[in-house]
């Protein structure tokens, strides 16, 4: 991070209005580029729209050019930025970043919201640039005043000069400050000189979001749009045959029914029409390499797969085979995690309109940069000729990667006229891509004191990167060579294991698969954390005390453990009936402890009734935020576990909308108390850690009550009754 | 032509009667605080009232909201001072907030039944809308906040 600090130059001008705007332009090169090295231009062009823009009235505008999906992104980097540039909360606002180089992420090397990197990337860049801008101001108050700039201070957006006692209001310093060269090492703030970082201020866009004003991709009108809805192959990879569209074209408000690649788009003066026109198609398909793919047989793959396949190594230590012969006791298992779909709460959309010689882009979008290429391939323009807004998203958890922009700039591009695409639920369901299956054979042994002797781990799974790495990040890892997605979490096993093998057989099951909240540790976590607890029985070991025993060279592991047990009362009994489970898991630099207590019904009902959830996520910006990501990533990862399930019949997925693909609902929902490990450790990642521990954690509990061990997931209630 | 009241306007619609409010409402009206989840009353993203109940708007005919007035998330305080909207903003509720619009819609439903509403009432009225970001305790919270601070604006 220092090093990029130190290459990273700020520029500042006046703009239009006399505002003064603070853009960095980075000099380092995207992943892309170092891969194919590419030239970087030197005089990286300034695009007036970076950073940072005071106004003359003192009001300060953040631009933030990641995503905000939920997390909370839209405040803590405003955040960061009030802290250091000393001004008061109520004159800051945000803006949504234009894709740019000046918002690539540092810790991602692309203009990415995921890997829970934002905070990661962009705490120092903009620190720094906050600071300048400080240095700055106080150099023009200085030049003003005829004073040593080192006695001015810097406070609620004005300098004072305590020896005068005169101030001057950042507004009144803009024309002057602009004069200044931004300083590249300014001085930073001492933290515990921070205002606002570390406390949990209240986020900027909650007013929008209480009153129906926050836009959202869907929610986008371009005078003159055409709304369109587009009907694809029921199989997975299907093409059109025939359309027999006239029924469509019957249908009031329908203008085109256009043939894609992907399906047939019926494009009307509004939604329903559209929806309508759609409905009325009769469309026969080629159903392709799909057709007749069914669950049964993509199991059937992992589990040849994991007997028959070369693995990827993807951790080796010691000797396992020795580590097996010196076993008085082995244990073994095989775990299972099925496809899920992300099935976020905003249908996937995108408004486009192509101009001659441009086009706009209007939609929510957690890789604006991607987008804005492949739009510029698709119609053969220059990238900068393709203005994207990214809007809210509603709901990103990996999803929202832009695939879907697609269609609606080849429908504006014939019917000349703006086109927003709207995918229903069934769409959304059937269209996307998931998170890969998971098939698991694990062995590990103890010897006569209980402790392990060796820990083996196959892992068979899709690659993600085979399959998103092309369209995302230019480049797909060699198809012999670890897709470390496949198995974060797995060779990262943090516990004490003298003989160690962790491995990765690939499979192509033909199913598109992509990043999930949390991406491998989403499965991961559910199969070595189950396992060890495993491990932990049949050494006849507290599963606590057993975890904590394998931990040391892991102090920070230890500690959370050990706060999630003061917090949880583990020790303390619980009602019969009543079982209590404990995970452990680090994912994007983050560790997060989770302590479910359950119950199970006679008919096998699982009841979650409170999680104890303990995060290690080093600085932490805003606390309040990290609470509800923990909050957040339970939730997502408990609906996972006890419902999320899909599945392919005749090479169709079978789950439709959410009477089939359930998700957790009021009723359901579990107590939940979050605890932060105060830290001073470089940030962790917040927006997915919360999720991979609350399967395991559950299971375990589940296991903890009624002595019932699941190993594959959706929790079946069929194999709880009692 | 149909005609309807929307948050106290007048409008006359030319679309199919049996189209649904939800699309109505957002592309005819041009109100979009009101969102599209599932299109199966399944999410309760699009909840609205009519006549003083709540609604699932994406499987409610227009047809059915003649000479009823229907109240979407721009029309329940001119200035965003409901006793629910404040608490969500001082609970911080909303994570991505797509939902949220049908979550307070839900809630201000509730609210006016019942003034002191228990976890159970809170579950049986507010448990048709998902929320995917998972803020369903905070949304527990601020009813209950709201339910204590009175439902009337400002």
């Amino acid at each position: 991070m220092t090093e990029i600090d130190r290459r990273s130059f700020l520029k500042a001008t006046i703009v239009a209005g006399g505002a003064l705007v603070i853009g960095a332009a980075l000099p380092f090169r995207s992943r892309a580029e170092e891969r194919f090295d590419l030239p970087v231009d030197p005089a990286a062009e300034f695009k007036p729209n970076a950073f940072i823009k005071i106004a003359p009235d003192g009001k300060v505008t953040v631009i933030v050019g990641q995503a905000e999906m939920g997390q909370g992104v839209l405040t803590s980097l405003p955040m960061i930025v009030a802290d250091e540039l000393e001004v008061d909360w109520k004159d800051v606002v945000y803006e949504h970043g234009p894709p740019g180089k000046e918002y690539i992420n540092p810790a991602l090397g692309g203009q990415i919201t995921g890997g829970s990197a934002s905070v990661k990337g962009f705490f120092n860049p903009l620190r720094t640039a906050a600071a300048s801008v400080r240095e700055m101001l106080i150099g023009a108050a200085a030049a003003k005043w005829g004073v040593p700039a080192d006695r001015l201070r810097a406070r609620n957006g004005e300098i004072l000069d305590p020896e005068t006692k005169r101030t001057a209001k950042y507004g009144t310093l803009l024309e002057d400050a602009a004069k200044i060269t931004p300083p590249a090492s300014p001085k930073l703030k001492d933290p515990k000189d921070f205002k606002y970082i570390g406390k949990s201020i209240k986020r900027l866009d909650s007013p929008e979001k209480v009153n129906g004003t926050g836009i959202f991709g869907i929610d986008v009108k371009v005078p003159g749009m055409l709304t369109a809805s587009i009907m694809r192959s029921p199989v997975l990879g299907g093409k059109v045959s025939s359309v027999d569209d006239a029924a469509a074209k019957a249908i009031r408000g329908v203008r085109h029914v256009i043939r894609l690649d992907s399906g047939v788009a019926v494009v009307a003066d509004n939604y329903w029409a559209a929806k309508k026109g759609r409905d009325a198609l009769k469309v026969s398909w080629d159903d392709g390499a799909m057709k007749g793919v069914s669950s049964d047989a993509l199991f059937k793959a992992s589990v040849d797969a994991a007997a028959g396949g070369k693995g990827v190594e993807a951790k080796k230590i010691g000797d396992v085979a020795a580590g097996r012969s010196n076993a008085a006791k082995v244990v073994e298992a095989v775990y299972y995690a099925p496809y899920l779909a992300h099935a976020t709460m905003e249908p996937m959309n995108a408004t486009a309109d192509v101009r001659p010689d441009r086009c706009e882009i209007w939609s929510g979008i957690q890789a604006q940069m991607v987008v804005q290429s492949q739009v510029a391939k698709l119609l053969g323009i220059a990238p900068e000729k393709v203005i994207v807004n990214n809007t809210l998203l509603g709901g990103g958890f990996g999803r929202r990667l832009g695939d879907y922009v697609l269609d609606a700039v080849r429908l504006s591009k014939q019917v000349g006229k703006p086109v927003k695409v709207i995918w229903t639920r069934e769409d959304d369901m059937h269209g996307d891509f998931y998170r890969p299956s998971s098939y698991n054979v694990m062995s590990a042994g103890l010897d006569g004191a209980g402790k392990p002797t060796f820990w083996r781990h196959r892992t068979v799974g899709a690659s993600i990167m085979g399959y998103l790495g092309p369209s995302i990040f230019g480049f797909a890892p060699p198809e012999d060579r670890l897709d470390n997605t496949a198995t974060e979490g797995a060779h990262t096993l943090p516990y004490d294991m003298q003989n160690l093998f962790v491995d990765w057989v690939p499979v192509k099951h033909g199913v598109p698969v992509g990043f999930w909240r949390s991406v491998g540790s989403s499965h991961t976590a559910f199969s070595t954390e189950c396992f060890l607890d495993e491990v932990a029985h049949a050494a006849g070991k507290d599963p606590l005390e057993f975890r904590i025993s394998l931990l040391e060279k892991h102090p920070r592991f230890v500690g959370v453990l050990k706060l999630a047990a003061e917090k949880s009362g583990w020790n303390k009994p619980l009602p019969k009936g009543m079982g209590r489970g404990i995970a452990i898991h680090e994912s994007f630099d983050s560790i997060v402890a989770e302590v479910a207590e359950v119950s199970v019904a006679k008919d096998g009902n699982v009841r979650v009734h409170r999680v104890v959830c303990v995060v290690d996520c080093g600085q932490v910006v805003n606390p309040d935020t990290v609470n509800a990501q923990m909050e957040g990533g339970i939730v997502y990862g408990l609906t996972a576990a006890l419902y999320g399930e899909i599945t392919l019949k005749d090479g169709r997925v079978e789950q439709r909308n959410f009477y089939d693909y359930k998700m957790l609902r009021m009723n359901e929902m579990p107590k939940v108390e979050v605890h932060i490990v105060p830290s001073t450790e470089k940030h962790g990642g917040v927006g997915e850690p919360g999720t991979p521990p609350i399967a395991p954690a559950v299971v375990n509990a589940i296991f903890s009550a009624t002595g019932k061990r699941i190993r594959s997931l959706p929790i079946r209630r069929e194999e709880l009754r009692s | 032509m149909t005609k309807l009241s929307v948050n106290g306007k007048q409008y006359e619609i030319d679309a199919d009667p049996d189209t649904p409010l939800l699309w109505v409402i957002r592309d005819d009206i041009g109100l979009t605080g009101t969102k599209f989840g599932c299109g199966v009353a399944q999410c309760g993203a699009c909840t609205i009232h009519l006549g003083g109940e709540a609604r699932r708007s994406c499987v409610t005919p227009m047809k059915a909201a003649v000479g009823k007035e229907i109240t979407t998330i721009e029309g329940i305080s001119p200035d965003s001072t409901h006793a629910l909207q404040k608490a969500w903003v001082a609970i911080d509720v909303p994570q991505c907030g797509y939902c949220q619009s049908g979550q307070i819609m839900s809630a201000a439903i509730l609210l006016k039944e019942n003034k002191k509403p228990t976890d159970d009432d809170i579950d049986k009225a507010m448990s048709g809308v998902i929320c995917r970001c998972g803020t369903y305790n905070r949304i527990r919270d601020a009813v209950k906040m709201a339910a204590i601070n009175g439902t009337g604006g400002k």
